[in-house]
């Protein structure tokens, strides 16, 4: 602490961050472990001999540690951990892939609204507003009753559920950036606007925005699983954390295994982008101090 | 202040009116439309489906229906349900006793036990209390409400016996004390994600108060610390709860549904999933009205109330 007070080394903005963000030991056990479950998820069913729909009647509920089964087998036989990994397939790249397209909406509605103000900007927000009313579990079951369940529909409905939120962050800090010298001078330059929208405005609300993008993947993880459980989202024979605590609840006596592994793996994963997030968020300014 | 409540007012009349079009919008977008029911039926001929959507004005213009169907919405006609024809407002009725038990109940454990936290990691900040407490709360958010339910019931009813597993009583009992045996486990679960939102924002509100001049000024005075701590500080850090308590409502409304859902608590949360396997959409679009009006009515409710106990807010 004390050469470091003395000496005044000039550090670039990331190099600071990422001394901030190191000194966040969560959000660093976080990434570690978001780094973990994807790489698990990504070759670990290429390592284990077993594979995940494989049907062994002979071997049902085998419980952990017992034989060849770390985690054991499901109600069918199946390997509870290839379960897992190609769950953790289905239910990370939802939270990613979902998170992205929410973002990608977000920003857009969000520098519009921001940057034309008026009545645009009055009618886009007030939308956002309305949507924001439903709370987010109820118009997503409501959707996925509606549509065919799948992949694809569970990862549109929770962007769609999602995008609401970060649309509201990066309208208000559009907003009050366009009013800064960088902006006015933008256009006496006579760049266009939608340049001076996503070359100069979107770029200087990084920081606020990638911190939403990493607490809205936990919540697309979360989302996920919310309406898997339910039996609308991921469809079986097909693995996902959500689905497979779906029967894990009938043999809760019997085989409590069956509900923990996937339920600490959600957990994990939530917790760990939450985290991160967190991390980053006092990493890239220090200044925004939200609880 | 009148024009503060009268501007609020009209600008949740105004979302209402988009709410409600939104409703209607996601109800018509249903494949096969709000007769889809009736439609998947093999004794309906094309002829009898003719006749029916002629006979509910589905063949009119959508604006003509939105209107038609706003009309009623606000006249408390809401249709009726398609499983046993029962208006959708008196089958909403008859369940949202039970939600309101569990989200009251929750919310009162979540409320004195967050301000607990909250209060307590602030005044301790960065002490090993305020750090668990920290990390302890990221972790609640992050756990599924329908997990740690699933896992409340492991222990608690399956290995320990200690709690029913789920309903709201026995049947054929329903005192007081069976009714509040049957409660304990999913209000607490209910109010686990509560209580660290909570405690979070208690913490800052807290952080904020204790940092201001009139504070410095009552230690100044020789005030003892609880006294400050109490009368001053708490008193003052409370007033913004007000805006969490209206911001949380649509958390809280959704953590209700997958409760009821694992402690098959019969609720607006367990109806609304039942009525979607049966494809009822009469009570399935009336649900998630009924939900973002109790939101909005929730938002407007915390903004009069801020603005009367705060008079600062008013004027902005």
């Amino acid at each position: 602490m004390s050469t470091a007070a003395l000496q005044t080394v000039q550090l670039a903005p990331g190099q600071a961050a990422w001394q901030r963000f190191r000194r966040h030991r969560l959000a660093l056990a976080g990434a570690v472990t978001i780094v973990i479950l994807v790489l698990g998820s990504a070759f670990g069913p290429y390592i284990l001999p077993f594979d995940d729909t494989y049907i062994d009647i002979m071997k049902r509920f085998a419980p952990p540690l017992s034989g060849a089964h770390i985690l054991g087998t499901d109600e069918l036989g199946r390997d509870v951990l290839a379960r897992l990994m190609m769950g953790g397939r289905v239910s990370l790249s939802i939270g990613i892939v979902a998170m992205t397209i929410a973002m990608a909406v977000g920003i857009l509605v969000g520098a519009f609204a921001g940057f034309y103000g008026g009545v645009i900007g009055a009618v886009l927000m007030r939308f956002v507003d309305a949507v924001l009313c439903f709370p987010a579990i109820f118009l997503l079951l409501a959707l996925a009753a509606l549509t065919e369940p799948g992949l694809m529909t569970t990862t549109l409905l929770i962007a769609a559920t999602a995008w609401m939120s970060v649309a509201r962050v990066v309208e208000a800090q559009v907003r009050s950036l366009r009013e800064r010298e960088f902006a006015i001078a933008a256009v006496a330059f006579g760049s266009s606007n939608l340049r001076i929208m996503f070359r100069e405005l979107v770029p200087n609300a990084m920081a606020p925005i990638v911190v939403a993008a990493t607490l809205n993947v936990a919540k697309a993880i979360l989302l996920e699983s919310y309406v898997s459980y339910l039996g609308f989202g991921i469809q079986p024979p097909a693995a996902s954390w959500g689905n497979m605590l779906n029967n894990a609840q009938i043999y809760m006596t019997s085989a409590p295994w069956l509900a923990i592994a996937p339920g600490v793996a959600i957990t994990l994963a939530v917790t760990s982008f939450n985290f991160l997030g967190d991390g980053l968020r006092d990493a890239l300014d220090p200044r925004m101090n939200i609880p | 202040m009148a024009r503060y409540v009268a501007n609020r007012l009209m600008q949740a009349i105004m979302l209402l009116v988009i709410v409600s079009a939104l409703g209607f919008a996601i109800l018509h977008l249903a494949p096969g439309g709000p007769l889809s029911q009736f439609a998947a039926s093999a004794q309906m001929t094309q002829e009898d489906l003719d006749r029916v959507t002629k006979q509910l004005g589905l063949d009119r213009p959508l604006p003509i229906q939105y209107l038609d169907w706003f009309g009623r919405m606000v006249r408390g006609d809401w249709g009726r349900s398609y499983r046993d024809g029962e208006p959708v407002l008196s089958v909403i009725g008859s369940h949202l006793g039970a939600t309101l038990e569990l989200m009251a109940t929750a919310t009162l454990i979540a409320v004195l036990l967050g301000c607990w936290i909250g209060v307590l990691g602030a005044v301790r900040r960065y002490s090993l209390f305020d750090s668990l407490a920290t990390v302890g709360a990221m972790i609640a958010l992050s756990i599924p409400t329908f997990w740690f339910g699933l896992v409340t019931i492991y222990l608690f009813s399956v290995k320990l016996g200690w709690l029913p597993s789920g309903n709201r009583h026995t049947i054929g009992d329903g005192s007081f004390l069976d009714l509040l045996h049957h409660l304990i486990a999913p209000a607490v679960v209910l109010a686990l994600v509560e209580t660290a939102i909570w405690g979070r924002f208690m913490r800052s509100s807290m952080l904020e108060v204790i940092n201001q001049d009139y504070i410095r000024t009552a230690r100044a005075k020789g005030m003892p610390e609880w006294r400050i701590l109490t009368v001053h500080a708490l008193r003052n850090a409370l007033l913004p709860m007000i805006t969490v308590a209206g911001l949380q409502f649509p958390t809280l409304l959704g953590g209700a549904l997958v409760t009821e859902t694992v402690f098959t608590w019969p609720g607006m949360g367990r109806l609304f999933l039942d009525s979607i396997g049966y494809r009822d959409y009469p009570v399935v679009m009336g649900i998630l009205m009924f939900s973002a009006m109790m939101v909005l009515i929730g938002s407007l409710l915390a903004d009069i109330l801020y603005a009367v106990v705060d008079p600062r807010i008013r004027v902005g």
